[in-house]
């Protein structure tokens, strides 16, 4: 397995052309804002010393708060998640299972436009 | 399906099957999509064969499954490298030391077992981190502080037997402990200090029980697997307050560390102090200093003399010390108006008046506060990491004095420049108390997915931790990648130390199957003959 390369971070900055998938229900969006309150926002939420918010900020990307982006799909955000980026690490099923890897990626998305 | 050393396929495939029995199937893992994810994410050895993968992982819920699992690895003959949450990243992360052993990942016992706001105590498994913790304390409205180290997704459990430092009164983690349950390679268990006596109502209270007491042992080391542990908490302050001194020469830092010594070893001063120098940092002394740190003294690099016209002419202290003080407000001030008195021995010091926080109140707005000191976990340290992939630690203890300090400038200043490696390169932590009567120096080694920068960076890490022994100074924890070049450097009586830790190594895990070469202490079977 290769990492994911620094380059790839540019890639959040992209929307990929995905088939059109089946809208996740509101619960499921709510359980995802949960996982990801959990999980990723001591990293990528809003406030002070929150370092993957920063990183994506020094880069130019906006929004960098993730909550906020339109842009973000569901392969993306997975593959952030299990392969890592920089000095953010690959999460392991233990810590953030398959289903609530789909809960954050639903939660994530729930602003695109279709 | 990668298979562990000496273990056979067939074994192998034999042990999978009872431990998806034991576990359930959802938590053994063998897939290599699943298996790399227990990789360093941090590894110095990105894209080379040298870098250890394990062969599988399996991922208990609760003490029985463990007592299973240990026991089928210990049929087999399967070594294990267990994990609390994995992220002792610096340190070698989730990965294992040998390479294709089976990562025992004890991820899922994440319970909260009790917290204790009269006694101050709290019981946990090993899957709680400090964010876990700080959440179940906080919305029950708790009155205990707890204590966390930079990163606060680590488990209590892990950070403390690997022997991690935080920022408060009670931020020596394995001396914050209080009462073990460890699941032996045999499958049994024990329960140390007063949990072995049946019924016990202080097993979190009082540490030692009767007889030898043992839980050091279990401290980086493999001679069995940790599943619950006791911590001692702060009782919610009623106030805290900071204050920093400032002095202006160089040779100032020695009365200033003489009397900071005093202040702590008195109590007076409370939590983690870090030696600063605002002259330094300066952008004049770095690009004096070539560009980088000025921590380190490299030859050719500007004489004190010289950095001490720059603070003169700039107005900056060459060092300073920022103290904190817990309890109630009247006796935090008072802590440190005596502080200011005895610091006002040496020529020239100025003070800063840090805030004053009176609490609960305060508290409501955790973003203003500051957090470390607060035991507040947050992720805010990886900030400093920049552009690279990771990093790792090399971290001597010194003596907590100025003149040692001076020493380690120098010491660590010819090493770099010996080896042909700028200092630039590297991520000083200036010294600090995070354990008590010593300093730690923290240089952190950035990764890149740079095969050649990682194997200079391996090379210099060898190199800092012989020149490191050859003044008397040794690592207090490292990476798995240097656990045997550091073990190598305690050396005394022909390694009398580590060989009395095979002893026990061998004598409560003779088949080597628990975690084998953590901290230098291999199974027999494992083992080079000693020189």
């Amino acid at each position: 397995m290769k990492r994911v390369k620094a380059a790839f971070l540019i890639g959040l900055g992209m929307t990929l052309a995905l088939p059109t998938l089946a809208a996740p229900d509101q619960a499921e969006i709510e359980r995802g804002h949960k996982v990801y309150d959990k999980w990723c926002f001591p990293c990528h939420g809003t406030g002070s010393g929150k370092p993957g918010t920063d990183s994506l900020a020094a880069r130019g990307q906006k929004p960098a708060v993730l909550e906020e982006r339109t842009d973000l799909t569901a392969p993306m955000i997975k593959t952030f998640v299990r392969h890592g980026v920089l000095f953010m690490p690959m999460f392991r099923k233990t810590e953030i299972s398959d289903a609530d890897l789909d809960a954050i990626a639903a939660y994530l998305t729930r602003n695109n436009k279709p | 399906m990668r298979v562990p050393p000496g273990v056979t396929p067939q074994d192998f495939s034999d042990a999978v099957k009872q431990w998806q029995e034991a576990l359930g199937q959802p938590w053994v893992f063998t897939s290599d999509e699943d298996v790399d994810l227990y990789r360093d994410s941090y590894s110095p050895f990105w894209h080379e064969d040298l870098e250890p993968i394990p062969s599988a992982a399996i991922a208990p819920d609760r003490v029985e499954q463990v007592q299973a699992a240990v026991k089928i690895a210990n049929t087999y003959k399967i070594p294990l490298w267990t994990i609390s949450t994995g992220k002792n990243l610096g340190y070698g992360g989730s990965a294992p030391l040998l390479s294709g052993s089976v990562v025992l990942d004890l991820k899922r016992m994440d319970r909260v077992l009790e917290v204790n706001d009269k006694n101050h105590y709290a019981l946990v498994e090993p899957g709680v981190s400090y964010f876990d913790l700080y959440r179940y304390i906080q919305d029950r409205g708790l009155k205990v502080w707890i204590d966390v180290p930079d990163p606060g997704w680590g488990s209590l459990i892990g950070n403390a037997l690997d022997r991690g430092g935080g920022y408060t009164p009670l931020r020596d983690h394995f001396d914050a402990h209080c009462g073990m349950e460890v699941v032996l390679a045999n499958g049994e268990i024990v329960r140390t200090g007063m949990g072995a006596l049946p019924g016990s109502l202080t097993w979190q209270q009082y540490r030692y029980g009767f007889g030898p007491y043992v839980d050091g042992i279990f401290s980086q080391s493999n001679f069995g697997v940790v599943t619950k542990m006791g911590f001692w908490l702060l009782p919610e302050p009623e106030g805290f307050k900071s204050g920093t001194v400032l002095v202006p020469r160089h040779d100032d830092l020695v009365p200033l560390v003489e009397t900071l010594n005093y202040l702590m070893n008195s109590n007076l001063v409370q939590g983690t102090t870090t030696i600063g120098s605002p002259l330094l940092m300066s952008r004049a002394a770095r690009s004096a200093s070539g560009g980088g740190s000025a921590l380190v003294m490299s030859p050719g690099g500007p004489s004190v003399e010289e950095l001490e016209k720059i603070g003169r002419d700039q107005n900056l202290a060459y060092w300073n010390c920022e103290m904190s003080f817990y309890g109630p407000p009247k006796v935090v001030e008072a802590q440190w108006e005596y502080a200011k008195q005895k610091y006002s021995a040496i020529a020239g010091a100025t003070f800063i008046d840090g805030e004053t926080y009176k609490l609960p109140f305060d508290l409501k707005d955790p973003d203003k506060l500051p957090k470390r000191q607060f035991g507040i976990p947050s992720l805010t340290i990886f900030g400093m990491m920049g552009r690279s992939e990771g990093h790792m630690w090399f971290s001597p203890i010194i003596p907590m004095t100025g003149e040692a300090v001076f020493q380690a400038q120098k010491v660590f200043g010819q090493a770099y420049h010996d080896m042909g490696v700028p200092a630039i390169s590297q991520i000083f932590v200036f010294p600090s108390s995070f354990f008590p009567r010593s300093f730690v120096i923290l240089c952190g080694f950035p990764i890149y997915h740079d095969v050649e920068k990682n194997k200079k960076s391996r090379e210099v890490f060898k190199g800092l931790v012989k020149a490191a022994a050859e003044h008397g100074w040794g690592e207090y924890r490292t990476h798995t990648a240097f656990m045997d070049t550091v073990s190598d450097v305690y050396s005394y009586n022909n390694h009398s130390l580590r060989r009395f830790h095979e002893t026990i190594k061998d004598a409560v895990d003779p088949n080597g199957i628990l975690s084998p070469g953590r901290c230098g202490v291999w199974p027999k079977r494992m083992r080079k003959a000693e020189a």
